[in-house]
């Protein structure tokens, strides 16, 4: 393989280390004025962009790496760190209204149509909605083989060797490009942006489209009723004797 | 400080006070010893001596690093995987880790 491309999407999320909050109203999490970072799942599809990359300029191939996100001015943040690791270039679809899974597929998929990439890389899921469905949708839309929940990739001549992780075990599939990927977290271990990189990241090109410019219908499909936080973990208790637990546990926890 | 090093001395304390804003203990708390750790050094003039310094720093730095990563990679196994495999798993990458990266280093 000579010449690749590779498309990798990047979501900005509230950072992992972040308590979530549940607004008063209960229709949303609490986003305003608290840390953000790159999907740490994104993350690792970064890196592995880098290193097909990296291990394509020691067989004097060529490949650029474009990273590409969706969402309101910040998720440029979050180009900015992608490109800090290593990516080419980036492209900005901006928009301050909610994007689901499907909204983001349709997205990628104009995307995608324009840059014409042989590999879309994305997380197995974002960390803040959970949906696991973005990457599936993309290689629905696109009509490409898909290959999820990657740990291991290896990419020849037009075709590429993924070990994916299924429940209780590994599922090694071989398929043909173009081909979307979704990393799982034991992929490889995501590269740390060293300062100097991130100073000359902000000179690296960044393309800026709109919804419109795309051409997608972005509306919402689905409707979230409630949001609440999960109930909250009772403290231990210390009983007194043995007739003390076995009370307790009759008629308080109710298992005996 | 001789003039040589100068250039990379800075660049030195730039990254680790880049990589101290994240610092789980607090960034101020890593400010603090990061500017005692540069301080105590200020008089060194032998270059040898002054190079280990560096090459000392540039570990601490990768050390950092490789804390922050374990510390989400660890976060990401508890959310989403399993207890039982999650363990061997991470036996296994520790060891992995610990083979090329040393053993971790107190400041």
């Amino acid at each position: 393989m000579s010449n690749v491309r590779i498309l990798v999407a990047c979501k900005r999320v509230v950072d992992y280390a972040v308590k979530i909050r549940v607004n008063a109203a209960g229709t949303a999490v609490e986003t305003a004025n608290i840390k953000h970072s790159m999907n740490p799942f994104d993350e690792i599809g970064t890196e592995q962009a880098i290193q097909i990359k990296e291990a394509l300029a020691k067989a004097k191939g060529n490949a650029e790496v474009v990273v590409v996100s969706c969402g309101p001015a910040k998720a440029q943040e979050t180009l900015r760190t992608a490109l800090a690791m290593g990516a080419d270039r980036a492209i900005h679809v901006e928009t301050n209204d909610e994007l689901q899974p499907l909204a983001v597929a349709k997205l990628l998929k104009a995307v995608v149509e324009k840059e014409k990439p042989n590999l879309v890389i994305l997380g197995k899921q974002a960390i803040d909605d959970d949906s696991n469905q973005t990457g599936q949708m993309l290689a629905g839309l696109l009509n490409w083989p898909q290959a999820t929940f990657a740990s291991k990739v290896e990419l020849t001549d037009a075709a590429m060797t993924v070990t994916r992780e299924v429940d209780g075990g590994v599922e090694t599939i071989k398929t043909t490009l173009p081909a979307v990927l979704t990393t799982d977290l034991r992929l490889n271990v995501p590269r740390y942006a060293s300062l100097p990189n991130i100073m000359k990241a902000k000179k690296k090109p960044l393309a800026k489209f709109t919804v419109a410019d795309l051409a997608v219908d972005i509306k919402p499909r689905l409707e979230t009723l409630k949001i609440t936080e999960p109930a909250k973990r009772q403290g231990g208790k210390i009983v007194e004797s043995v007739d003390d637990l076995l009370d307790k546990l009759k008629n308080e926890a109710k298992v005996l | 400080m001789s003039q040589p090093s100068r250039h990379r001395v800075i660049a030195l304390y730039k990254q680790l006070s880049y990589l101290g804003r994240e610092y789980p203990a607090g960034s101020d708390f890593f400010h603090k010893k990061l500017k005692s750790a540069f301080l105590k050094n200020k008089d060194l003039k032998d270059p040898a001596e002054i190079q280990k310094r560096i090459d000392l720093g540039d570990y601490v730095c990768k050390e950092i690093e490789a804390m922050y990563h374990i510390n989400k990679y660890r976060a990401m196994k508890k959310r989403y995987y399993e207890d039982h495999e999650a363990e061997s798993l991470q036996q296994k990458l520790e060891s992995k880790w610990a083979s090329s990266e040393g053993t971790p280093l107190k400041k």
